[in-house]
C-alpha cells in the first residue's frame, strides 16, 4: 500500500472552495482529467491518455467539508481510498488535503502526482497560495 | 557557418563497454575509432546515477540540486534552461531522437510534453511560447514497443504484431519486472523475435538519418541521438543473439566467483548494499522490487553481460551507418560527442541494475569527443575528472558561443592541461531517494583519484557512515576506506571541499524536505 499526501493553501474560505471541490461532477473543472459523469454514488472520470476509472463514492460528508472515493472494478487497483479534506484557516482562507491510499502503490505516486497539479489549478482558480507541498510514506 | 554537432548518448553502459576503454567482448570499431581520433575522458562522471536526474544535468548544465530533478518522477520544469534552445537561438536547427525522459513516463494523466507528443505524433510544441525544451524535432523511444512514445505508435501503426515480441518492463503492478527467461532466467532477460530493422536501436538511428535528410546542405544542426539501449530489459534481437555466447564469457572482473567474498566486500560498505542484496531495503524504483540480489547465480552474471556486450554492438553499428550518412551529405567537419546517463551494476558485487552506489560501476562513464578536424584538436586521452555537467557548455563552446549564465561547470577540456586551466579538479554527484517513506541521500566528490561518499541521515543511516577509496591502488573499489584513520585526512579534507563546492541548494542547511519539489511518478 502507497501513502502520499499534497496539500495547498488557498486565500478563499473553506465554504467558498468547498463549493468547488465538495461538487464530485466538477472534478474535470481542476483536476487533469477531461470529463466527469455522476450517477447516485457512481463516478466515472475520463483520462487524457483515453483511460476511466470507474468509481464509488465513499464520503461526501458536507459539514466536514470530506470527500472519499475509491477506485474500483479496475484490474490494476487492488485497493484504493481517496480523501480530499478542504478545512478552515481563518475566515477568509483554507487548506486542501489530497490524501491518496492505493494499492498498487506506484499508482499511488501517479495520482498524487495529479493531485498536486490539480491542487494548483485551484489556486489559479481562487487566487494565489502558498506552494502546495507533498508527503508520502 | 557553425560546427555542426552530433551528441550521442545510450543508457545505462558502463566506461568498460567500449574496446577503447579495454572491453574485450564488444566489437566497438566505430567508437574506437571516435576515441582514436578524439579526446577519450577516462574519469567521466554523471551528476546523478539515475536518468531524468543525469539527463537533466546534461541539457541545462546545471547539478542535480540546481535543476531540482533529484529522482526519476521529478519532472524538469518547463521552464529549465536548455543548451538546445540556446543554440536553437543562435540559428541552429535542433533535435532530439530516441529516449528524452525529461519527464516522467508513468502519465496516464498525460500531463507532461514529452508524452503529449509522443501521443499525437507531433514532433514539436509551442509551450509558455517557447518551442518545448529548444528541439524543432523531438522523436521519442524507450526500452520497448509499448508507452508514449513515437516509436511505440510507429510500431503499432507499422508492425503491431512486434510490440508483443518486447520483454513487459512493468509487471501488473506497475513495479520493475523481475521476470526472467532467456537460458538462465535472469530477471528482464527475454528472447525477443523481433527483426533487427524494427528493434528501437536501429530505429533511433533511422529517424536521425531521415532527420538529417531533411536538412539544407548549409544548416548549422545540434541532433541528440539517444540509444535506449543497453538499459535493461536484456532483450535485444534474437537474431544476433549469435555474437556472444554466454557460456564462453569469463565472469567479470568486479564479480568474485566466492559467494563469501561477495558478501565480505558488501560489509565492508554502508549497510544500505548488504541490506539490498538480501532484500531487506528496497530504496528506489531502479530495480524490480521482489527480486533479491543474492539469487543471482554465476550464469545468470555471465548472460545479462552477453546480452549487454550485443546491444553495444548494435549501438556502434547503428552509429556507423549515420556517420556514413552524415559523410555522404558532405559533413565531415563535424563534432561527436559520446557519453552516457550512467553506469549497470551487471554484477559487480553480486548486483544488477543501479541504485544508491557511487561506485565506478554505475559512475564512470564512456564520454569521448571527436571535434571537427577543422577545430585543430590534437587526440588526447584526459585523466582528470570531469562531470556531464560540461556538456552544455562544451556544445555552445563548439558553436561559438559564450558559455551560458545558467550552467555550472565550463566546458570539457582537450587535454590534463587545459583541464588545470577551465578549473576542472572535482566531480560531485548526488542521490536523493524518497520512497514512501524510505529515505537514502548521498553526497560524493571524485578527486585527485579518490572517491568519497558520505552517507546523510536518513532511514537507515545517522550520517556517520561513508565510502573512502582510493581509485589509484583500488580500481574495484573493493577496500573502503572511510573509517581507516590512517586516511582520515584525506577523507576530512575530500569533504571538506566537496561542500564548498556542492551548489547552494544540496548545502546542509538547506530543509530538502520543505524544499525539494515532488515526485510525480515512479519513473
Amino acid at each position: 500500500m502507497g501513502t502520499v499526501r499534497r496539500h495547498a493553501f488557498i486565500e478563499r474560505s473553506a465554504d467558498v472552495v468547498w463549493e468547488l471541490v465538495g461538487d464530485p461532477a466538477r472534478l474535470h473543472e481542476w483536476f487533469p482529467i477531461t470529463s466527469t459523469r455522476v450517477e447516485g454514488k457512481k463516478r466515472w472520470i475520463n483520462l487524457p491518455s483515453g483511460l476511466s476509472f470507474e468509481e464509488d463514492i465513499v464520503t461526501l460528508d458536507h459539514d466536514l467539508r470530506r470527500f472519499q472515493y475509491s477506485i474500483v472494478n479496475n484490474p490494476i487497483v487492488k485497493s484504493h481510498l481517496g480523501t480530499v479534506d478542504v478545512i478552515p484557516d481563518g475566515p477568509d482562507r483554507c487548506i486542501v488535503i489530497y490524501s491518496t491510499d492505493l494499492d498498487p502503490e506506484v499508482m499511488a505516486l501517479m495520482i498524487a502526482g495529479a493531485a498536486g497539479a490539480g491542487l494548483a489549478r485551484l489556486q489559479e482558480i481562487f487566487g494565489s497560495g502558498e506552494p502546495g507541498k507533498g508527503e508520502g510514506r | 557557418m557553425g560546427r555542426k554537432i552530433l551528441f550521442i548518448t545510450t543508457d545505462q553502459q558502463r566506461y568498460d563497454a567500449l574496446g577503447c576503454n579495454g572491453g574485450r567482448v564488444a566489437r566497438t570499431p566505430v567508437l574506437d575509432a571516435l576515441a582514436a581520433s578524439g579526446i577519450n575522458y577516462r574519469r567521466a562522471l554523471p551528476q546523478s546515477v539515475v536518468c531524468m536526474p543525469s539527463r537533466s544535468t546534461m541539457i541545462t548544465g546545471q547539478h542535480v540540486a540546481t535543476h531540482g530533478v533529484w529522482m526519476n518522477g521529478v519532472p524538469l520544469p518547463e521552464e529549465a534552461p536548455s543548451v538546445a534552445a540556446t543554440l536553437r537561438d543562435a540559428g541552429y536547427a535542433t533535435a532530439l531522437i530516441g529516449k528524452a525522459h525529461f519527464e516522467p513516463f508513468l502519465d496516464p494523466f498525460l500531463r507532461f510534453t514529452e508524452n503529449q507528443l509522443g501521443t499525437t505524433g507531433d514532433f514539436s510544441k509551442i509551450v509558455d511560447g517557447h518551442v518545448h525544451r529548444g528541439f524543432d524535432h523531438m522523436e521519442s523511444a524507450s526500452h520497448g514497443g509499448m508507452g508514449n512514445f513515437h516509436y511505440a505508435r510507429w510500431l503499432m501503426q507499422n508492425h503491431p504484431e512486434a510490440i508483443g515480441m518486447y520483454y513487459r518492463v512493468l509487471d501488473m503492478s506497475l513495479q520493475v519486472n523481475a521476470a526472467g527467461g532467456g537460458d538462465t532466467g535472469g530477471p528482464q532477460v527475454h528472447d525477443n523475435a523481433i527483426p533487427r530493422e524494427w528493434y528501437h536501436t536501429d530505429w533511433v538511428a533511422e529517424r536521425t538519418m531521415a532527420w538529417l535528410d531533411s536538412l539544407p546542405a548549409d544548416a548549422d544542426w545540434f541532433c541528440w541521438m539517444s540509444f535506449p539501449d543497453p538499459h535493461h530489459p536484456w532483450d535485444p534481437p534474437a537474431s544476433e543473439k549469435h555474437r556472444v555466447n554466454w557460456r564462453d564469457l569469463d565472469l567479470p572482473e568486479g564479480y568474485p566467483a566466492d559467494r563469501a567474498r561477495r558478501e565480505a566486500l558488501l560489509d565492508d560498505k554502508p549497510r544500505h548494499w548488504r541490506m539490498w542484496y538480501e532484500g531487506e531495503f528496497v530504496s528506489n524504483f531502479e530495480a524490480p522490487a521482489s527480486w533479491v540480489p543474492k539469487t543471482l547465480p554465476d550464469d545468470q552474471v555471465r548472460e545479462i553481460n552477453a546480452l549487454t556486450h550485443i546491444e553495444n554492438e548494435l549501438i556502434d553499428e547503428a552509429i556507423g551507418r549515420v556517420l556514413g550518412r552524415i559523410s555522404e551529405r558532405g559533413w565531415d567537419d563535424l563534432d561527436v560527442v559520446y557519453t552516457t546517463d550512467h553506469g549497470e551494476l551487471q554484477g559487480d558485487f553480486g548486483l544488477l541494475f543501479k541504485g544508491p552506489y557511487h561506485t565506478d560501476s554505475l559512475m564512470r562513464l564512456p564520454l569521448i569527443w571527436r571535434p571537427a578536424p577543422s577545430s585543430g584538436v590534437k587526440a588526447a586521452d584526459v585523466s582528470t575528472p570531469v562531470g556531464l555537467v560540461s556538456l552544455a557548455s562544451t556544445f555552445c563552446h563548439i558553436a561559438g558561443l559564450p558559455e551560458p549564465e545558467y550552467v555550472e561547470s565550463s566546458r570539457l577540456p582537450t587535454s590534463d592541461t587545459e583541464a588545470r586551466g577551465l578549473g576542472h579538479e572535482r566531480v560531485l554527484t548526488e542521490w536523493d531517494s524518497v520512497l514512501f517513506g524510505k529515505i537514502v541521500r548521498l553526497r560524493t566528490i571524485t578527486r585527485d583519484n579518490w572517491v568519497a561518499t558520505a552517507c546523510l541521515p536518513g532511514t537507515v543511516h545517522d550520517g556517520t557512515e561513508g565510502e573512502l577509496y582510493d581509485l589509484s591502488t583500488d580500481p574495484l573499489q573493493h577496500k573502503n576506506l572511510w573509517s581507516d584513520p590512517s586516511h582520515r585526512a584525506t577523507r576530512d579534507d575530500l569533504l571538506a571541499d566537496m561542500w564548498d563546492s556542492l551548489p547552494p541548494a544540496s548545502k546542509p542547511s538547506v530543509d530538502w524536505q520543505a524544499t525539494r519539489r515532488q515526485c510525480d511518478a515512479p519513473v
